[in-house]
């Protein structure tokens, strides 16, 4: 037996793939309702408002977050040197979390719902969703507790980062009240539910979307490259200075409405401010592989970290310009939003756990490299194609409706009703299909490259 | 806020900026070569890490966000109870903003809206904005072409259930609408609806049940007639509607016996705090404008 529990991680890298296609096919899916809206069938279940939380809901929580449990776990037992804690706590929190997400899959369609943007899942899923992360928890900081390595690895900063927020902010953002085994009324009333609301989304895509898939980064950037990691120095300052700054945007979501003013200008402040913080996990990963540029050519492994990096410093710094009021009252409510977080989802979050799933599969499955790096190449192209027609078609979408919105006329009406705005956008929503199609089809071409490694001779058990 | 938590946001907003500005200062200080040869000494699973400086522009980029965040803090609100030194509110950008629009169309609108509603329909700048405010504010229930849907009337023809003058037009605007068909189930019973419903029936149209049109005509003329009115032609006063014609609000299915057992509840609601004075007084002369282009 292997000194490590790769089982486990197996379990989430095949769990990661496959939520993935299933994320991605129902993205696809709505994106195709919006262009033809016949899609809906009239099926409750089917209509876009049950199927685009289910969608959120699987690529977020369940692609990205096999993808972060799964490496995780490989991550802190390889930069420890011992084995995971305890495999009996790592399997229930694998099989727990399928649970949890077969639960929503099973509510949301049909309206089971707390109505809470990215905490949809009903009081039930949310505590057993609680119990499992309190095992993944214990089954990390267990491995890192008994490490035989004397430092602690960057990665796991911030994987740890990550585990310890979300915590939080999951059991903040649901206190509710049940009323009966679906139904329960939150806590909090008015803006200030909103602000707690915010405070978690944003903190969402700051600890899950954006630490967790950083902690992938430091391991798997410099594990590809063979290049040691560009600054220790800058990991400890953009570490703390991220995780700090990340708990104040959330305001930025509410700007004008009826959250107070101070509030408003501290969300948009941070925001600002949070450009520097989030661009230097950017730079580690990006001079980290200086001195090793010619692999771009050869292994598209690297190109693609290369573009998932990219891709996360236009989004980061995206958002802090999006925060501002004055870009604010234009980009919100339109589809330049859906463009900024596909920028970050599809070009950061997805690119990233795709290439470090082709780094890890061989490893895992003792094999000397994928079965075809051609089809790495294909689905590099396809899915970098895909995204950059998707936020392109959005952002022009977006534009384009927040001005038409804004638009009045020398005699003081808006010139344009909501209507024919959306009219206007139709040729985009059929460009934004077309993109995530091209993503979803790249993802099948790697299922298909993984199941194709995993069956491929053996080139004899790692140790 | 009370004072405590005045000063605790201000207090945590500015020891966070000093803390970041601590944090560059502290890591930065020690001046290090950027080469292969540097690292921290430490090695995992064969990754290694280097002390290599942080970037000069990264680091400028960082302070000038610090630097950025006081001067915004102080020219806005955002520290506490402080106003900062600008004197701006979402509110008060609202209302300048707010005037600037109103200010345009009181500008515009004098041209036409004190004239006799016959000249204002008549006058296509005064309809392209009234349209427009149609658009904008009544095409959701009644569909961009004002032609309605089920439940939502027709505007755009010559049936009227509060009345099609100008004035009664204006005042559904304005005051909203509350059509409320009370639930008779209660008194006619299951046959009685089947009856009434029945002689609801032949009023527009033939091929009726002999015997239950003239058992329903005596419930009508009991129950129904107070609002329908005896010949069935309906009330303007209380938007009830007119039931020989062959228009149907809710349609001509079993929703009739549907709705005379359990009742309906019609909302249009007010626009007066919505819409200003001229402008309700804008689309209702679209709307009235409608019905006037085939006569």
């Amino acid at each position: 037996m292997s000194i490590y529990n790769d089982k486990v991680v197996k379990q989430f890298t095949i769990a990661t793939l496959l939520w993935g296609i299933v994320g991605m096919l129902v993205g696809v899916l709505i994106a195709a309702q919006l262009t033809w809206p016949a899609l809906n069938f009239d099926i409750p279940w089917l209509t876009y408002s049950r199927l685009r939380p289910l969608h959120t809901n699987a690529v977020i929580f369940a692609f990205g977050g096999n993808a972060l449990l799964g490496t995780s776990l490989y991550v802190a037992q390889r930069t420890c040197s011992v084995r995971l804690f305890s495999d009996k706590l790592a399997a229930l929190t694998f099989w727990g979390y399928q649970l949890v997400i077969v639960g929503a899959v099973l509510t949301l369609p049909f309206g089971y719902t707390q109505s809470k943007e990215y905490a949809e899942l009903i009081w039930p899923l949310d505590v057993l969703l609680t119990l499992v992360w309190v095992l993944y928890a214990i089954v990390f900081f267990g491995t890192i507790a008994k490490r035989k390595e004397k430092h602690i690895y960057v990665a796991n900063w911030f994987y740890a980062a990550f585990i310890i927020t979300i915590a939080v902010l999951h059991i903040v953002n649901n206190l509710a009240i049940p009323v009966n085994w679906h139904l329960s009324y939150p806590i909090y009333s008015g803006a200030v539910d909103a602000l707690t609301q915010w405070w978690y989304g944003h903190n969402a895509v700051g600890f899950f979307l954006t630490a967790g898939f950083l902690g992938m980064m430091y391991y798997f950037v410099p594990k590809q490259a063979g290049r040691p990691v560009y600054s220790y120095r800058l990991s400890i300052v953009h570490f703390w200075a991220l995780v700090s700054t990340y708990m104040w945007a959330g305001p930025h979501h509410l700007q004008y409405t009826s959250l107070p003013d101070w509030a408003q200008s501290l969300g948009m402040v941070f925001s600002l401010v949070l450009l520097a913080p989030s661009w230097g996990g950017m730079i580690n990963g990006m001079m980290t592989l200086s001195g090793a540029w010619d692999k771009l050519r050869s292994d598209p492994i690297i190109k693609m970290m290369i573009v998932a990096l990219s891709f996360y410093g236009m989004s980061t710094f995206e958002g802090p310009m999006m925060s501002i009021k004055t870009v604010n009252a234009l980009s919100h409510y339109t589809d330049w939003t859906i463009g900024h977080v596909h920028s970050g989802a599809l070009g950061w979050v997805a690119l990233m756990t795709m290439a470090s799933i082709y780094t890890l599969v061989p490893r895992l499955w003792g094999k000397e490299k994928m079965y075809s790096t051609e089809l790495i190449n294909v689905h590099f192209w396809v899915a970098t194609l895909g995204i950059v027609l998707y936020i392109a078609s959005m952002w022009i979408a977006g534009v384009m409706q927040g001005l038409m919105w804004r638009e009045v006329d020398a005699n003081g009406s808006l010139v344009y009703s909501h209507v024919e705005s959306i009219e206007a956008t139709y040729p985009y929503y059929a460009i934004r299909f077309i993109g995530g199609l091209m993503f979803l089809a790249g993802a099948c071409v790697q299922v298909y490259n993984v199941l194709m490694t995993i069956k491929g001779k053996s080139k004899g058990a790692e140790q | 806020m009370s004072n405590f938590w005045h000063w605790t946001v201000i207090i945590i907003v500015v020891l966070h900026m000093l803390a970041y500005l601590w944090l560059l200062f502290a890591t930065s200080k020690k001046k290090v070569a950027k080469n292969d040869e540097n690292t921290t000494g430490h090695e995992w699973d064969g990754i290694v890490e280097l002390d290599s400086p942080m970037p000069r522009w990264w680091l400028w980029l960082f302070v000038g966000t610090i630097i950025f965040a006081g001067a915004y803090l102080y020219a806005y609100p955002g520290l506490g109870n402080y106003e900062g030194s600008l004197g701006w509110t979402q509110h008060n950008q609202f209302e300048a903003n707010y005037k600037k629009v109103t200010d345009a169309r009181n500008k515009s609108f004098a041209a036409f809206i004190d004239k006799p509603i016959d000249e204002m329909i008549a006058d296509k700048n005064a309809m392209l904005i009234g349209g427009r405010i149609f658009a904008n504010n009544c095409a959701l229930c009644h569909g961009s072409d004002a032609q309605g849907a089920t439940g939502f009337p027709n505007l755009a023809d010559d049936d009227w259930n509060w009345g099609g003058e100008f004035e009664q037009v204006l005042t559904s605007v304005k005051q909203g609408r509350n059509g409320i068909m009370p639930a008779l189930g209660p008194a006619l019973g299951e046959d009685g609806v089947k009856q009434v419903a029945a002689y609801v029936r032949s009023l527009s149209s033939g091929g009726q049940d002999a015997a239950l049109v003239a058992e329903g005509q005596g419930k009508f003329a009991m129950f129904c007639v107070a609002c329908h009115g005896p010949d069935g032609k309906g009330n303007d006063l209380f938007g009830a509607p007119d039931l020989t014609d062959d228009v149907w609000l809710h349609g001509s299915s079993d929703i009739i016996e549907t709705a005379m057992y359990e009742g309906l509840n019609g909302q249009m609601p007010a626009h007066a705090d919505i819409l200003d004075e001229n402008r309700v007084k804008l689309v209702a002369a679209y709307v009235y404008s409608l019905s006037q282009k085939d006569k």
